[in-house]
């Protein structure tokens, strides 16, 4: 049921719209190069990186945002 | 009672003083600028407590309206012609955010080429954002309609922006004598603004005009047809009120001399005056003509209509044109009843309409040649 105007009342409640279905190409991180500098985490512009760098498949829509800004390319971009 | 001379955009001004707005973002634009004008006057003067927004185009004034409204304010704007244009998207946005806003159009040609003068091009072009369109046919009405309009649109059921057209030049600027109901007297009519939907509030977040996706946004918009149509029974019911304490009545529609008429002229705004003159001529020479003069287009009053015309032939006269289509009045008039129809465009660009021309429009009506007919262009 949509509110009059469709306003939204419920503080926050875009997390219900889980955007990881736009996404085309995923990125995969590997921990073995990761060196944990936390530019991942402060490029993503959907903030769904982690504090352990893991990107948040539910909302990442796979930009690539965050395997460009990696220094030691420890995340690639999967199909 | 206080009776004064004064042109329908001061009779606006006076109605607008009495519903007490909280913000008014305006900008001025010919023949609405009167408007802007008094009110900025009022305001400067102490006499309407309102935060007067000098903003710096009509895109502008619509988005400070409507983000006035979303704090749950009372709020008012003006504008005409070309500003309407240009307020284009906001007065969808402002339908769809269901925000109560009234505001008056001096109705006014659109480009090219550029016209000053009246027709009600303007207004029609808007037919489809989901705004309430009252058109008046006096400076008495547009003062009471104006009144009416903040009572209709802050109805909880309704909240829907509400829109009051009057014709430009031939309302705006010229005087007619108006009764200005007294503050006492309007108050106990409009009451004060009670916040009645969704409003920004820090107390209680939430987001106005947000993005909405194929699951949201088709419900939201038959939200706004279903309180379209639910603002026919209100906008009688408040003219019915407004009528019983003031002794003036008003609806959906106005019938003059339709009940027994085999020939009922269509038409919206102060072009009924004349036709009136018209149809007590023919009625003297025995010739049974009537008038209904809508007065509320959007929402279209079809079931209204439909009881009004009966089986009489229709002449339905508009100031606007859907190219290659007919008038807007026309169309919905078609859409509406199954009567023998045709259609008259009219005055566009203030091109003068004479009764002579209400008289040949009669016999069209009459004696049809074509479906769509221009009344009053030149000779080659």
């Amino acid at each position: 049921m949509v509110s009059v105007g469709a306003a939204v009342s419920e503080p926050g409640s875009t997390r219900k719209n889980k955007t990881g279905s736009w996404r085309t190409f995923k990125p995969i991180q590997d921990s073995e190069k990761c060196i944990e500098c936390g530019l991942c985490y402060l490029y993503c512009p959907e903030g769904c990186i982690s504090t352990d760098y893991q990107p948040d498949y539910d909302y990442c829509k796979g930009c690539g945002i965050c395997a460009n800004e990696c220094p030691v390319k420890a995340i690639t971009m999967e199909r | 009672m206080v009776v004064k001379v004064i042109s329908s955009a001061e009779a606006i001004s006076e109605a607008v003083k009495r519903a007490r707005p909280s913000v008014i973002p305006v900008y001025p634009i010919t023949p609405q600028t009167k408007i802007s004008e008094k009110l900025a006057d009022y305001v400067a003067d102490g006499d309407l407590d309102a935060h007067y927004i000098r903003v710096e185009s009509e895109h502008s004034a619509m988005s400070a309206a409507m983000g006035a409204a979303g704090t749950g304010v009372r709020v008012f704007t003006a504008t005409s012609s070309q500003g309407l244009a240009y307020m284009h998207e906001p007065v969808f946005a402002a339908a769809g955010m269901r925000l109560p806003i009234v505001m008056a159009d001096a109705n006014r040609a659109l480009s090219s080429p550029i016209n000053i003068w009246n027709d009600q091009q303007d207004s029609i072009t808007e037919r489809d954002a989901g705004w309430i369109q009252l058109y008046a046919e006096t400076g008495q009405e547009a003062f009471d309609t104006v009144l009416q309009a903040y009572k209709i649109a802050e109805n909880p059921e309704i909240s829907l922006p509400t829109m009051v057209c009057v014709d430009g030049f031939i309302l705006t600027h010229t005087v007619d004598p108006v009764d200005l109901l007294s503050q006492e007297e309007v108050d106990t009519f409009l009451p004060k603004f009670e916040i009645v939907n969704a409003c920004l509030d820090p107390e209680k977040p939430m987001s106005l005009g947000a993005l909405a996706d194929e699951n949201y946004y088709f419900e939201a918009r038959y939200a706004v047809e279903e309180a379209l149509e639910k603002s026919k029974a209100v906008i009688e019911e408040v003219g019915k009120e407004f009528g019983d304490k003031f002794g003036r009545y008003y609806g959906l529609l106005e019938e003059y001399k339709s009940e027994d008429a085999d020939i009922i002229l269509i038409a919206m705004g102060s072009i009924c005056g004349t036709i009136k003159d018209v149809i007590d001529e023919q009625r003297d020479m025995g010739k049974k003509i009537g008038l209904v003069r809508i007065r509320a287009y959007r929402p279209f009053p079809k079931e209204a209509l439909r009881e009004a015309v009966g089986d009489a032939k229709l002449g339905v006269i508009d100031k606007d044109i859907s190219f290659s289509a007919g008038g807007a009045v026309y169309l919905d008039t078609k859409a509406s009843v199954d009567n023998q129809t045709t259609g008259f465009i009219i005055g566009l660009g203030g091109r003068d309409v004479t009764p002579k021309d209400i008289v040949e429009i009669i016999e069209k009506t009459e004696n049809p040649e074509k479906e769509i007919e221009w009344i009053g262009l030149k000779e080659e």
